[in-house]
């Protein structure tokens, strides 16, 4: 087998006197569904951030396919092909939904200069309307974002992580705030995502079903530091995390 | 539906075109002036509608580069140059300062960044003001002509008039190209969330350097037309006021809608001329008609428009909505 997708080597952020990733390490294998769990401020957002360059590590190095990407634009390792939602919504209200995917595949091809003298919609309609199919919001392909319901905007959020075809995707709570209905649907989009392309996933998530469901590896994180990792079963019956979190 | 506001989007559209066309034949040589000033600003204020309105990044600059295609206009004209060569002088010079006015802008946002580019303005007008061996001071620049294309002279106020509007054609066919490319999704995208944007792949960076470089570019290029229209250029008419009065047109008219700029620029240019009787009183109506609508309305006249559209549209979905559910619904007894 070929080596992990993704390696996090001992990743440590302060934001002044607070640690809120303490040396975290672990290793993401092509094609799995890795979920990450914690109390809330144990440092899950922060060390996406991290991983993703919204943020740099303090200390620590994030490697991609065996390169090094610490502290590199947000932009270039999303253009590697790794690509987010945040823990908060964030869709282009002003924006319809087909905009927003075509926005979310467009800077993926091409230079700038095609960008200015190319198509409009940089070929990317065809795709867009595959996306929005596939998320069944196809009756909402010309609707601004911003007049989604709370749900609708989730998926679209997650479509457009889906947008550019990555080999990577980084959810930070995709459960959050969404229905059951919505739940499933989205847990259902994930599962054929995973099957159908072989895209691997790292999922931050509190709805411990959702997680024990979707996942085939599982890391635990208490104040900023990695306390247990493996199948959902093993994590569920670890003493540490029952005591730091499950047991709650 | 969609063909009917597609129908009346291209009438009022013709309408407005004949009106630009005819009206000047029958209005004094003031008028004329007038008129021209006004595609000149609009041309300046649809650049900063760009930067502003599209992505989102304020700046208090855009007279500065007025200035800047001026006096690159009056410098060049008066050593005997063809106006072609000027205008893309000015175009280009602005561009590139406009491109490194940008870099503040990576680093700070909203109020501050409106500072940086304020202390931008200011510099701009020294140098103005100051460097006599390159703009005569307050002394300005005079002696140079306007231009003749394809041999016509633009030489009567009438001639220059439809030569601005020519101008204004051009920087409005531009700008409609650049705002309906992938570039103008991802200004929006910067504007309304460049953090979500950074994470798919738009390199923020690169588009706000370009928001600001043609924002700016199109200010210098309304001030190479400026030029030739007053024919006389000093100092005076490129103080912070200017750029406030682009930035109010930008905004009156509807910050981030295509022809805002055209209504705000209309307002602004021509409610003085109107407002005449009222003499000192002028700025006064000016400034409360302004917050009136600013109150009203904080998207300018253009989010009027979009605002009623918005309720008509909400008001027949909903009645539709009722019509579907009255034919579902079982006759009561
Ligand atoms: N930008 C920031 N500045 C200062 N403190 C922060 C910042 N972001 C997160 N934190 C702190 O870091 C800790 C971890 O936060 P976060 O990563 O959001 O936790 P989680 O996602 O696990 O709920 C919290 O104590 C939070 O207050
Ligand atoms: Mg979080």
């Amino acid at each position: 087998m070929a080596g992990p997708i993704l390696e996090v080597r001992d990743v440590r952020k302060r934001f002044g006197g607070i640690t809120a990733v303490d040396g975290v390490s672990f290793e993401v294998r092509e094609g799995e569904i890795l979920g990450i769990i914690g109390p809330n401020g144990c440092g899950k957002s922060t060390l996406f951030n991290c991983i993703l360059g919204q943020l740099r590590p303090t200390e620590g190095r994030v490697v991609l396919d065996g390169q090094d990407v610490t502290g590199l634009r947000p932009s270039e390792i999303n253009r590697r092909g790794v690509s987010r939602t945040f823990q908060l919504l964030q869709v282009f209200p002003q924006l319809s939904v087909r905009e927003n995917l075509i926005l979310a595949g467009q800077e993926h091809k091409g230079s700038m200069a095609s960008r200015l003298f190319g198509k409009r919609d940089a070929g990317l309609t065809p795709e867009a309307d595959r996306m929005i199919a596939f998320f069944r919001l196809g009756h909402l392909a010309d609707e601004k974002a911003g007049g989604l319901s709370y749900g609708q905007q989730k998926l679209l959020d997650a479509a457009m992580a889906f947008m550019a075809g990555p080999r990577m995707v980084l959810l930070d709570e995709p459960a959050g705030g969404v229905n059951l209905t919505m739940l499933g649907h989205l847990e259902e989009r994930l599962r054929a995502i995973n099957a159908e392309q072989g895209a691997t996933f790292v999922v931050i998530e509190h709805n411990m079903d959702f997680v024990m469901r979707l996942c085939t590896r599982v890391v635990v994180l208490a104040e900023g530091r990695k306390i247990a990792e493996g199948t959902p079963a093993e994590v569920r019956a670890n003493q540490t995390v029952i005591d730091a979190y499950l047991g709650h | 539906m969609g063909a009917n506001a597609a129908t009346l989007r291209a009438a009022a559209f013709a309408a407005g075109l004949l009106f630009l066309l005819l009206v000047p034949l029958g209005l004094s040589r003031y008028g004329v002036y007038i008129m021209s000033l006004w595609a000149v600003m609009t041309i300046a204020a649809m650049g900063l509608n760009l930067t502003l309105g599209y992505a989102g990044q304020v700046s208090l600059a855009q007279g500065a580069f007025v200035g800047i295609g001026s006096y690159a206009v009056a410098i060049l004209s008066t050593n005997g140059m063809p106006f072609i060569v000027p205008l893309l002088v000015a175009v280009g010079l602005s561009f590139a300062i406009g491109w490194l006015l940008g870099y503040p802008a990576l680093r700070v946002q909203h109020h501050y960044l409106a500072f940086v580019t304020l202390a931008f303005s200011t510099l701009v007008y020294l140098v103005f003001r100051n460097e006599e061996w390159l703009t005569k001071g307050i002394y300005g620049i005079m002696g140079f002509k306007r231009p003749t294309i394809f041999g016509i002279s633009t030489a009567t106020p009438l001639a220059f008039y439809y030569f601005c509007l020519a101008m204004l054609a051009i920087a409005t066919a531009f700008l409609a190209w650049i705002v309906r490319s992938p570039w103008g999704r991802a200004f929006v995208a910067l504007r309304e969330n460049p953090v979500r944007a950074l994470s798919l792949g738009v390199d923020t960076r690169r588009y706000t350097l370009m928001a600001f470089a043609i924002g700016s570019a199109m200010g210098g290029f309304a001030g190479a037309v400026y030029a030739p229209l007053v024919e006389f250029v000093d100092p005076t008419p490129f103080t912070l006021a200017l750029s406030l009065n682009i930035l109010m047109m930008v905004i009156v008219g509807g910050s981030g809608f295509f022809f805002g700029p055209f209504l705000g620029a209309a307002i602004a240019v021509l409610l003085p001329e109107w407002l005449r009787f009222a003499h000192g009183w002028y700025l006064v109506i000016y400034a409360a008609f302004v917050m009136g609508l600013l109150i009203y309305s904080p998207t300018g006249l253009l989010g009027v428009a979009d605002r009623w559209t918005a309720n008509r549209k909400t008001r027949r979905a909903s009645a539709e909505r009722a019509a579907a559910s009255a034919s579902l619904s079982p006759e009561k007894p």
